[in-house]
């Protein structure tokens, strides 16, 4: 592994961790955020929903991944 | 509102850092001597109070909406990471992190490393002290950064910190031993939800989105994230009481056959 590609690997391992479909839920999560603001609909609600529903699926399959 | 929470989470999630870097640097000065690891311990504060005052200013030129939603995300993702661990540990379904143990395993390492000292100063002591120092503390230092921006304080988040460090490093010295008995994983619970609420709340502020009520909501998103928190914990524990009782283990070996 070169030193550019460590450096990297560190910066992700610190940021995302375990389960990068967490930061991608949030991501989107984001994204549709905006996207509803742009078109003037209340949407402060999608993410605190997409957080807690991410958080549990994440750890559900954590479970799976143990059980196996 | 802000201040009182900022100083907090940067304080808790200092002290869990502190707890476990002062393990690692006990645990070195006790086998191989205290100067060599104290020195290490120093470079390491020294680099973290560099990366602060490096970049800190950095980050301040940034637009407030533009940093609130990318701090928001930064804040949140690692936010979720703390929680998913405290969770996944307070129900059992990873061991606690036992400071106890990491202290045996770490003396164990320190004794077998033999001599490597050169020029008096004895290299073993003084990577692992600056390993250890470092690593725990850029954890602390991503805190401060990100969640002293984003409210216009990074003095008052190191502030924060530093009373965290103070406080473990003076325990560690009259005690002379790991502070196991420090709830670490409460405290890593309680840093995840704070960082939760407030990576929420900026980045959804960041897109240009109101919160009903603006700042006051901060209290509202902050009870959603405790409680959904403690229902996953709970979640948790009655998935682990489920999956480790007689009567799934012996339908889970029944199906095998």
């Amino acid at each position: 592994m070169t030193l550019v590609t460590r450096f990297f690997r560190f910066w992700y391992d610190f940021i995302v961790g375990d389960d990068w479909t967490v930061a991608a839920a949030v991501v989107a999560a984001l994204v549709v955020t905006a996207f509803l603001g742009r078109h003037r609909v209340a949407a402060w609600w999608v993410l605190p929903v997409v957080v807690v529903l991410t958080l549990g699926l994440s750890l559900r399959r954590s479970l799976g991944r143990r059980g196996s | 509102m802000g201040s009182v929470f900022l100083v907090t989470a940067a304080f808790l999630a200092s002290a869990v850092e502190m707890v476990e870097a002062l393990t690692i640097v006990l645990a070195v000065g006790v086998t191989r001597g205290w100067r060599s690891a104290l020195a290490g311990t120093a470079v390491a504060t020294l680099a973290l109070a560099a990366t602060v005052a490096g970049v800190g200013p950095a980050l301040v030129r940034i637009p407030i909406d533009d940093l609130r939603l990318v701090v928001g995300v930064l804040l949140l993702v690692f936010g979720l990471q703390w929680l998913r661990k405290a969770i996944l540990r307070a129900s059992g379904h990873i061991a606690l992190h036992d400071e106890d143990a990491v202290f045996r395993r770490e003396l164990e390492g320190a004794r077998a490393a033999g001599a490597v000292g050169r020029g008096g100063v004895d290299w073993y002591a003084f990577t692992i002290a600056f390993k250890g120092v470092f690593l725990e503390g850029l954890e602390v230092a991503f805190i401060v950064l990100t969640f002293g921006t984003a409210q216009g304080n990074i003095p008052l988040a190191a502030a924060g910190a530093a009373a965290a460090v103070v406080l473990v490093g003076v325990a560690g010295m009259l005690v002379h031993q790991p502070l196991s008995r420090v709830p670490e994983n409460t405290l890593k619970f309680t840093v995840g939800v704070l960082l939760t609420t407030f990576g929420t709340f900026w980045s959804v502020e960041g897109t240009g989105t109101a919160w009903p009520g603006n700042d006051a909501a901060l209290l509202g998103v902050l009870g959603y994230a405790l409680a959904a928190s403690l229902g996953l914990t709970m979640y948790m524990r009655y998935e682990r009481r489920r999956l480790t009782a007689p009567a799934y283990l012996a339908g889970a070996g029944g199906s095998e056959r």
